[in-house]
């Protein structure tokens, strides 16, 4: 069953000058995302820093106002669009959805103890207080293996490694359906990244949850996701199964990132190729596909139209990319465990 | 002092359950000046609060056989031998050229001073009738700051401006910040037009010379208000200009504390408006809060102390540090009677020791920077 079903999402921040505000230009850092997340799934979204990630996943929180677009969420045999509620009317939504941010020192208030900043969204939903609150708010840091009688410690006295366990605490307060991961482990230790990885994957059994899994790092999405989502700047080229994205890409861009996920292997030797020259502007995207500034396949067509974003799949699942020679390119992937 | 040293866990354990306010204190600590400047400002707030009590004298009373007369200094030995604290009497003489009046110390007279003795007559906080004074003579006079030209106490006199020229700096700081935290919080909070609004009207405000502006509307003033009306009018002239820079801090922290991950995931809790900024934003900025204040109190003692100087703020019988020095306004005075000046000095320690505060507080007020 679908869970979350984003439709033709965007999000453009205007560019004003001088004293009066004049819009000048936009930044479209969301240009028509669509997507769906099945229930218990764990869909990873993935590109380069500044492509639009961490933006569609805070319009589908509704941290932020989405420009156009619907963001269709299924619970309890009801539907309604997050994109088109406005302040009061999100609130009674907002615990269907919660937030794994990637910096565990700044998502806490340092100021409050654990058991506030855990308790905090059953305390302000009415849901428990005063001793109920305690219990609830010790059940739930045993759930993310740590000790209960912390929760009248403050923040500091956690390792990034804890903190971030504090966090997934209280993203689970609400029991929620989805939990959008905008990059959980970019942040720690890599000592520490499978530890949380893995926590991550024990809930979403557990407590029967779906993933919304933010990353840039492609060795973390093999680990996690059921599925992956290229985003390059503001779209989704390539969606498809970890699997069949991982061995059988179809799009250069994912070509170029996969040859980049380094290889634990130190007698592994290969020629390093760097995508050439950065992530265009956004504000003044190139024309035609994006990509085309530095893919090096591109021909002349690839300068003038927006190739069209259609399913290419040859099995059962679908195999969804916007790429003009999808079918006639033979690209590299890579072998995944 | 004996204390049982606290094992390493324990150590811990006391950090791990710090609040945010015994983390500052502990940073805080560590700066010497600013905990010198702490105690060197309790002490005059504690000397000002109960100026009736610390001052030997009623700053009024008027003494004409002793005017202008130096200070008296507190000796401990008479004739080699120990006796406790206590001053000599002065013989009044007159300078065969000037005719001026001499003071001369009179070994014969030895006054000592005593500790809770009645003297003067006074309503504690203009409630209570008492006359206990914290320390005095039974006979003769001391005068540990000298007399004016009425022959006034000096130090008495100080001790009562300290009430008012210490407590106007905090009450005008308050209402700036009042006014500071309402105005900044507005635009820092909803941003966009209303921000730019006030981002430049407090450029406009900014821009006024403050002395002009601070004298037209001193001068504004009714003559015949009484002295606590004049005390608050002042107050409120000084915050008037004085809130725009606390507005300032407050927006910019508003606007920091917005985009703030902890703030965000509040929002996504369903917490309301009124308690993400009462509970998460306010907090997070008070102790800069604190620390602005601190450093913006001494300006305000100054505005007070200059308006007062010039005559444009709080008159005498008014007492306080500006209005004292308006009696060393003249190079006579200065040269003959230099402490007249002794108000200045007490401003001077005031101001530095708020300084020195503010600077240990800014630097603690954020514990959790790593």
């Amino acid at each position: 069953m679908t869970l979350l079903e984003v439709k033709n999402l965007k999000k453009y921040f205007p560019i004003t000058k001088g004293f009066f505000r004049k819009v000048v230009g936009l930044v479209k850092a969301v240009d028509g995302v669509s997507f769906e997340i099945e229930e218990g799934e764990t869909l990873a979204l993935v590109g380069e820093s500044g492509c639009g990630k961490t933006t569609t996943a805070k319009c589908i929180l509704r941290a932020i106002d989405p420009t156009e677009g619907d963001i269709i969420l299924r619970v309890d045999g009801k539907e309604v669009n997050l994109a088109k509620l406005q302040g009061e009317e999100l609130k009674p939504y907002r615990r269907y959805i919660q937030m794994v941010f990637q910096n565990p020192y700044t998502s806490l208030n340092p100021r409050m103890k654990v058991k506030d900043i855990v308790g905090e969204p059953l305390l302000v939903n009415g849901i428990a207080k005063g001793k109920e609150l305690e219990d609830m708010v010790a059940e739930l840091l045993q759930a993310v293996g740590l000790r209960p009688e912390y929760m009248v410690r403050y923040p500091h006295a956690f390792s990034g490694g804890q903190r971030q366990r504090i966090v997934i605490a209280r993203a689970l307060a609400l029991r929620p359906k989805l939990v959008v991961c905008d990059e959980p482990v970019a942040a720690l230790d890599v000592s520490i990244r499978a530890q949380i990885l893995n926590l991550l994957m024990d809930l979403q059994e557990q407590f029967k949850l779906t993933y919304l899994f933010i990353s840039h790092d492609l060795s973390v999405v093999e680990h996690i996701s059921d599925r992956v989502a290229v985003m390059y700047l503001g779209r989704i080229v390539e969606l498809a199964r970890t699997e069949e994205l991982f061995e059988n890409p179809k799009h250069p861009y994912t070509e170029t990132l996969l040859v980049a996920v380094p290889k634990p292997d130190p007698d592994f030797r290969e020629e390093l190729r760097a995508i050439e020259g950065e992530v265009p502007n956004p504000a003044n995207p190139p024309s035609g596909c994006h990509f085309h500034l530095r893919c090096p396949y591109a021909k002349k067509i690839c300068e003038e139209v927006y190739p069209e974003y259609r399913n290419v799949g040859t099995g059962e699942e679908p195999h969804y990319v916007a790429c003009h020679f999808a079918e006639q390119l033979t690209l590299r992937g890579i072998k995944i465990s | 002092m004996w204390r049982k040293k606290k094992t390493l866990v324990e150590k811990g354990e006391e950090i791990y359950l710090a609040s945010e306010w015994k983390l500052v204190w502990w940073r805080f600590k560590k700066n010497k000046l600013a905990v010198i400047g702490l105690v060197i400002l309790s002490v005059l707030y504690v000397l000002g609060i109960f100026c009736e009590f610390f001052s030997p004298y009623d700053p009024n009373k008027i003494n004409s056989r002793y005017v202008y007369a130096p200070p008296q200094r507190i000796r401990f030995f008479h004739e080699g031998k120990f006796i406790g604290p206590f001053v000599y009497g002065y013989k009044v003489e007159r300078d065969p050229v000037t005719l001026r009046r001499i003071y001369v110390e009179d070994k014969t007279k030895v006054h000592r001073i005593k500790f809770f003795v009645r003297g003067d007559k006074y309503k504690f906080w203009g409630i209570w009738d008492a006359d206990i004074h914290f320390f005095g003579v039974e006979d003769g006079t001391v005068f540990l700051f000298g007399t004016d030209r009425m022959g006034r106490d000096v130090f008495s006199r100080i001790l009562y401006g300290a009430r008012i020229s210490t407590t106007i700096g905090l009450v005008g700081v308050f209402l700036s910040l009042l006014l500071g935290i309402v105005i900044g919080g507005i635009s820092g909070y909803y941003g966009g037009r209303v921000d730019n609004f006030i981002q430049r009207a407090i450029e406009f405000i900014r821009s006024i010379p403050t002395i002009p502006l601070w004298m037209a509307l001193a001068a504004a003033l009714p003559r015949y208000w009484s002295q606590v009306k004049v005390y608050f009018a002042i107050t409120v002239i000084l915050s008037l200009v004085g809130w725009t820079g606390l507005a300032r801090v407050v927006r910019s922290k508003f606007l920091a504390l917005k985009e703030e991950d902890f703030v965000v995931a509040a929002r996504l809790a369903g917490a309301s408006e009124w308690r993400i900024i009462f509970k998460h934003m306010l907090p997070s900025m008070t102790s800069h809060l604190i620390a602005t204040v601190t450093l913006a109190v001494p300006g305000m003692i100054l505005g007070e102390t200059g308006l007062s100087f010039l005559g444009l703020g709080l008159r005498s019988p008014a007492i306080s540090w500006g209005v004292l020095l308006q009696e060393a306004q003249n190079i006579r005075t200065v040269a003959l009677f230099p402490w007249l000046l002794l108000p200045g000095l007490f401003v001077i320690v005031t101001v530095l020791c708020f300084n020195f505060v503010g600077d240990g507080l800014r630097d603690a007020a954020d514990p959790y920077k790593v």
